[in-house]
């Protein structure tokens, strides 16, 4: 049915049709409408799960853990501070293998305090071992939710889908929205491991008290997550069979014959579809490549996009202090060990959610394609 | 049929528990009581080295392991799913220590009562972080010494049961490894209570409290019938009950027995027994106050 989402509610309604059976649930902005839609489906008794309304994120994310494992698909989301206050847990989830599936949507971290996008809240999660998925519009979160459960209950590990503060999390945008039986076929009922079993007693998470015993741990944990790779595609190829749509882990426009290819993750993606076609009408050779998965990072897909290209230009609503933009820091140790080494050219633009309009990025391109190499640093529009 | 007499233990021998521990008297008497359909919940605490070192267990009962601060929603997940799954007869305890219990977890285990959720919460207290090494919680004692308390907690322990009473939690009780069959019949009673149950359980520790291996039953004894630690129950955060007459010995002898305490003055001893006194009153007040 078409319908007519924020990218909060489209991600409610798909945890809806998900089937999530437990939702532990804190309120922050952005991401607390999603929160409220759910409550207003169970109060309507259109939710399929129950809610729990949890003291913080943490306690959130300890129970999805403990439900997840004795047998549950569960939900929950976050932005921002909640999702820092909930980082040992992250690390919880990964290390359980347990498939939950996460909305984040991503919010500035204080100081100073603020409410616009900023990836940097996210980011920061990187190495918690959960896949990460940016998603650059409504459609795309709410297909991302319903394929981020499958992945996750395939890998047993577990899934942040992201949007963008108010860009995503509060626009509202026509979409499709499938019904209870196309989502069913697709995304069957959970069928989880239940690890408390009086008949077959185990202690799940032992402690253990060598690193010979540690590290088999976290080396299944890293051929897993690299072994996600496929089964991404795969179930995104599938989601286009029953659905007729696929985003692929990078997504790669004009850039066969690119001069210079601008990457972009999340809204400002579409910003960026609008800068390139206007840049191709001027005559430049200008592509873009959008890069949705960020863990496991989809390196074999970048090298391929960015064949022949003679510049890169990556353009980061983030920022590590220290370093530089974080997909620019991951795009480039991608390439290294490679013979595609393009010059590549970071810029630090949107943070708190700061308009990246097309004449921005239009702006970017223009510099790059005046410039003879990179600085060390980024670039930074705005901040000064 | 199921003999009562013949004693099932949820727990193995070859634990890890240091020689004289009252915490895995107190996990053996609980899961006794819970028999087989238990699920538990331990955290960072003495009781997840004596539960579990991968990859042997003691525990007969399935089990998991989460983090130090959260116990109680960790418990309450498991409940919420066994409940979807209708396995409404299987019970969730969590075994969590006095820093998991009154420092780290209290958030955590307040959010657990405010929605009643169901499962029973056990606290082991040995009034100092002793998995780390005796460091201060806020469960220690007055005036007892720790290695980051050296002359003594300048503090009152906190009152974990009156916190949990003033959740109107449907039932709270302490319990002491001194008294167990005392304490499992708490435990079985809180077994057939719907909503969160807890359990406070005063469990001595020989290296902590600087006392002789064999002294930790009598130690626990001691606190009760020193009125220090009295055995008694609230139901719906008002209705008191006491399920053990104290004799009410002075406190000399319990403080004696154990090297924390050796530095106090006459003056500081003389002060313990007077608190004692008031919290014993205070007690017997609210008994009667609820038999109407």
């Amino acid at each position: 049915m078409r319908e007519l989402l924020t990218g909060n509610y489209a991600i409610a309604e798909a945890v809806r049709l998900a089937k999530a059976q437990l939702i532990p649930a804190y309120p922050i902005t952005p991401q607390t409408p999603i929160y409220e839609k759910l409550s207003e489906m169970e109060a309507q008794g259109t939710l399929p799960g129950i809610m729990v309304r949890v003291e913080s994120e943490h306690s959130a994310m300890a129970m999805c853990i403990s439900a997840s494992l004795t047998g549950a698909r569960v939900f929950t989301a976050t932005s921002s501070q909640g999702l820092a206050l909930m980082h040992e847990m992250l690390h919880y989830a990964s290390g359980n293998r347990v498939p939950v599936v996460m909305g984040c949507v991503n919010r500035v971290l204080a100081v100073p305090w603020s409410f616009g996008s900023d990836q940097t809240d996210t980011l920061a999660q990187r190495d918690t071992g959960w896949m990460q998925f940016y998603c650059e519009d409504n459609q795309e979160a709410f297909d991302t939710v319903i394929q981020a459960y499958k992945i996750s209950e395939i890998v047993m590990l577990p899934s942040m889908v992201i949007i963008d503060a108010f860009f995503s999390s509060h626009f509202i945008e026509p979409m499709e929205v499938p019904d209870q039986v196309a989502v069913d076929r697709f995304l069957p009922k959970a069928a989880l491991p239940e690890r408390f079993d009086i008949e077959n007693p185990t202690f799940v998470s032992n402690v253990v008290t060598t690193g010979s015993q540690f590290m088999p741990f976290r080396k299944r944990g890293f051929d897993d997550m690299e072994n996600a790779k496929t089964v991404i595609k795969k179930v995104d190829k599938e989601f286009e069979e029953h659905f007729g749509r696929r985003y692929g882990m990078v997504e790669a426009v004009q850039t066969e014959d690119a001069q210079l290819v601008l990457v972009t993750s999340g809204s400002m993606t579409s910003t960026a579809r609008v800068a390139v076609d206007s840049l191709r009408n001027k005559g430049l050779k200008i592509g873009l490549l959008k890069i949705k998965t960020f863990r496991p990072f989809p390196s074999g897909e970048i090298k391929s996009a960015l064949q022949g290209v003679a510049k890169v230009a990556v353009v980061d609503r983030n920022i590590s202090l220290g370093n530089e933009g974080i997909f620019c820091q991951e795009l480039k140790s991608s390439l290294y060990n490679s013979d595609i080494r393009p010059p590549v050219y970071g810029f630090i633009a949107g943070l708190d959610g700061l308009d990246v309009s097309p004449d921005t990025l239009e702006g970017i391109a223009m510099e790059v394609m005046g410039k003879d190499e990179p600085n060390d640093l980024p670039v930074w529009i705005g901040g000064s | 049929m199921e003999n009562e007499k013949v004693i099932v233990d949820m727990m193995r021998s070859g634990h890890m528990a240091c020689p004289g521990c009252g915490v895995v008297i107190a996990m053996r008497l609980v899961l006794r009581a819970l028999g087989k359909k238990t699920v538990a919940v331990i955290i960072p605490s003495c009781s997840s080295i004596i539960a579990s070192t991968y990859p042997n267990t003691s525990l007969k009962v399935p089990a998991f392991h989460g983090t130090f601060e959260s116990a109680a929603p960790t418990a309450a997940g498991i409940s919420y799913v066994l409940k979807l799954q209708g396995k409404d007869d299987i019970s969730v305890v969590a075994f969590a220590g006095d820093g998991g219990t009154f420092d780290i977890g209290l958030q955590a285990l307040s959010g657990t009562v405010d929605r009643n959720e169901h499962y029973i919460y056990v606290c082991l207290d040995n009034e100092a972080y002793m998995n780390t090494g005796i460091q201060a919680s806020s469960a220690t004692p007055e005036c007892a010494w720790t290695i980051t308390t050296p002359s003594g907690r300048p503090f009152r322990k906190k009152n974990i049961m009156e916190i949990m009473a003033a959740h109107r939690i449907p039932y709270a009780a302490t319990a002491s490894i001194g008294y167990p069959q005392d304490l499992m019949d708490k435990v079985k009673k809180a077994r057939n209570i719907q909503g969160t149950k807890f359990l406070h359980i005063l469990t001595p520790c020989a290296t902590g409290w600087r006392m002789a291996e064999g002294l930790t039953v009598k130690a626990a004894m001691l606190s009760v019938e020193t009125r220090l630690f009295p055995l008694y129950e609230v139901f719906d955060g008002r209705r008191y009950a006491i399920t053990y007459e104290p004799q009410g010995f002075p406190i000399d002898e319990y403080l004696q027995m154990q090297g924390r305490y050796g530095h106090l003055t006459q003056d500081q001893i003389a002060n313990m027994q007077t608190q004692i006194e008031v919290e014993w009153e205070n007690l017997r007040n609210k008994v009667k106050d609820c038999q109407c």
